[in-house]
């Protein structure tokens, strides 16, 4: 009990991953700036940012609208990110679980703050808020196929093992998924599902700050707003490190294991921050034709070669 | 069920305050209202206690961004009514300020549409790239932006023939980073994909709502002052009007990339036209303003600028009139942004490059006596609407 809770709660759970996010949006931040000849943020900035919102600022709540709603969806976002965070990195860690078929938990539980994002911008009854929430439910649906499809995908790879660890060690010890064909097609388009489930560039519109003025988090503000800042910092570790569990043979923290453990992740947030500075933002319905036709299209294709055994 | 989503008065989209209605069913622009009054500063009334080398300051600052273009079209004014005819090397030195204004006024709305579509990295580069351009303002003329260099008659001062040589400098480095920008933005197949075919005026439109510059220009309408009624130093140079047929978003990136160029060459040319001439001999002195009226206009980045003074032989202006460009361009919104969804709703209000402090204006007529209102504005358009329906019939 006492095991679980420190696995919950401190690593590789709550503290670990808000930590490790944090570090890693000062690192999207930070390149971002040197692609755009700017000096950056400091390194603890994403912190400052975080307690700020949590300690200093009022929270504001909308008058007419859902209060409790409100209020809670950005809690439930949370703990959302913070189950899934548990239940990836725990196999990634090499701690065997003993949960069969987490895979399609995770996947669950990783589409629960797009989810809370909407309820919330509903609830705050603001205009620019229901279109932030309506975008995002188009892209939720969108996206959500084709993240499916590469799970499936990489389950019939892994000779149907429906369990994250043995997924992992299906790659083990030399044969990561990625090194195949079908890998790197499968890769691609699991890129673009992440780039969408973190609301980056160019599949941002659900804030689009120059259209709808941050759209579904218009009305956040205060303490409410640092729990979302805070789930995005946790998504922003926990997705890449789910990418790297399904894809690159997961980590291992033995010597200089710990070096390609951080390059790895590096590597992957590098990959997003640079498809969304260089891309602009993309219309909701060119979004939703991109993860129908063509990211579905791929997925298939992989699927089509795995049989084959490429 | 239609809901209204309001875009200003204060919004991420527009540095000045603005607001635009959307009538929205759906993420579907079904109509469009603005309402201006936010940024009133009453220029044209203040200009009426200003002496005319005071008005020059004063025009200046009507529009941050393209502050010579005002003063450009007030000059040519003045120098209407006061019958004088400036040196060449003064019209070279016009030319070339307004020319530089459009480089860097032309390389901020890059940056802004750029980052209006999301794409900060183009935001930050074309600003980067701009730099230079008012580095090279502060050498000529001594400020940044508000550059004060246009009197009745000429010119305040000379740029010095041993700058030239660095003028040129900046102008190459200038034109390779605009390279850069141009292969950029034509080239990246997202950016096709969200603007074109949309905010799409036709040739028909423009001419109905008498747009004017890059907005009018984008759809295949060569219009241009610069050529038109050639003033300064542009009948001395050649150029060509650029113009483009695809009528939406991207025509007008288009129009206004490949503007830069034409600008570059102008001033180029300018420069070595300024070699023949006496340095120093920059101004037409002028000792009174007579009474009369005149017009002028100017093509500023964002098209044309007019100007209409009336004076009584002291050395204030009796009425001075002021219509900016985008005042006529703010009109095509109601045909730009109807039956679009709100994404490009907004790169279309964006495209036209509005400048609102230019635009913001209000009218109504008094007693002088009582200090009661007689006519407010709207019955003033009603009048003057009247009274050109009569000069139409009489035609």
């Amino acid at each position: 009990m006492l095991k679980d809770l420190f696995y919950y709660l401190i690593y590789p759970g709550f503290l670990f991953v808000a930590v490790a996010g944090g570090l890693l949006s000062f690192f999207d931040r930070k390149i971002t700036a040197w692609v755009q000849f700017r000096k950056g943020p400091p390194l603890l900035q994403p912190f400052y940012d975080f307690f700020k919102l949590l300690l200093v600022k009022e929270t504001i709540i909308p008058a007419k609208g859902s209060r409790i709603t409100f209020l809670l969806a950005p809690v439930f976002s949370l703990f959302g990110a913070t189950v899934s965070s548990v239940l990836i990195f725990l196999p990634l860690l090499g701690i065997k679980t003993g949960f069969t078929g987490d895979v399609i938990v995770i996947f669950y539980l990783l589409t629960i703050p797009s989810l809370t994002y909407i309820i919330g911008a509903l609830a705050s009854g603001n205009p620019f808020a229901s279109v932030g929430a309506s975008r995002e439910m188009k892209l939720v649906v969108s996206y959500e196929l084709s993240f499916l499809l590469v799970l499936i995908a990489l389950i019939i790879k892994s000779d149907m093992s429906i369990s994250l660890y043995d997924i992992i060690n299906a790659q083990q010890p030399a044969n990561a998924f990625i090194g195949s064909i079908s890998g790197v097609i499968l890769f691609i388009v699991a890129i673009f599902c992440l780039q969408a489930k973190l609301g980056l560039v160019p599949f941002d519109m659900a804030e689009a700050e120059t259209e709808i003025t941050h759209g579904s988090f218009i009305e956040y503000s205060g303490s409410a707003y640092a729990l979302i800042k805070l789930t995005k910092y946790i998504m922003l570790f926990t997705l890449p490190a789910f990418i790297i569990a399904l894809f690159m043979r997961g980590i291992n923290l033995e010597g200089i294991g710990i070096l390609w453990a951080i390059l790895k992740v590096l590597a992957v947030v590098l990959i997003l921050t640079l498809i969304r500075n260089t891309n602009p933002r993309v219309r909701i319905s060119q979004a939703m034709r991109f993860f129908f036709v063509w990211m579905n299209l791929l997925a298939i294709i992989a699927i089509v070669l795995i049989f084959f055994g490429y | 069920m239609s809901k209204i989503i309001p875009i200003g008065p204060y919004h991420p989209l527009q540095e000045e305050p603005e607001l635009f209605k959307l009538y929205c069913d759906g993420e579907v622009v079904k109509d469009i209202k603005w309402e201006t009054g936010y940024n009133h500063r009453g220029i044209e009334k203040l200009s009426e206690s200003k002496t005319f080398d005071q008005a020059f300051f004063l025009v200046e600052r009507i529009c941050g961004i393209c502050s010579t273009s005002h003063p450009f079209a007030f000059a040519n004014c003045m120098d209407e009514i006061a019958g004088v005819e400036i040196p060449d090397r003064a019209k070279y030195i016009r030319s070339i300020i307004g020319e530089l204004e459009r480089i860097h006024s032309h390389l901020l709305w890059v940056g802004l549409a750029g980052h209006f579509l999301g794409y900060n990295t183009v935001f930050m580069w074309a600003w980067k790239y701009r730099e230079p351009v008012l580095d090279l303002f502060e050498m000529i003329t001594g400020n940044r932006n508000s550059y004060a260099m246009f009197k009745i008659g000429g010119v305040r001062r000379d740029i010095e023939n041993e700058k030239f040589p660095k003028i040129k400098e900046i102008l190459n480095y200038v034109k390779k980073k605009t390279d850069l920008l141009t292969g950029a933005v034509m080239d990246d197949p997202v950016i096709h994909a969200r603007t074109k075919g949309v905010g799409i005026l036709t040739k028909e439109d423009i001419i109905s709502y008498g747009a004017v510059g890059p907005t009018a220009r984008a759809s295949d309408v060569a219009i241009d002052v610069r050529r038109d009624d050639p003033y300064a130093a542009y009948p001395m140079v050649n150029w060509k009007v650029i113009t483009a047929k695809g009528c939406d978003v991207f025509a007008k990136a288009e129009v206004r990339l490949l503007e830069m160029y034409e600008s570059i060459s102008i001033i180029e040319q300018c420069l070595d036209g300024m070699k023949k001439t006496k340095e120093g001999d920059i101004e037409t002195k002028v000792k009174e303003v007579p009474a009369g009226w005149g017009t002028g206009h100017a093509e500023a980045p964002r098209g044309e600028v007019f100007h209409f003074v009336v004076t009584n032989g002291s050395s204030y202006p009796v009425r001075h009139k002021v219509r900016a460009p985008s005042y006529v361009n703010i009109a095509t919104f109601k045909k730009s942004c109807v039956g679009q969804t709100i994404t490009d709703a907004t790169i279309s209000l964006a495209a036209v490059d509005p400048c609102y402090c230019c635009t913001e204006r209000m009218a109504y007529a008094y007693d002088c006596n009582t200090k009661d209102m007689i006519l407010n504005g709207e019955e003033i358009l009603k009048l003057s609407h009247r009274k050109t329906e009569e000069i139409r019939k009489q035609l």
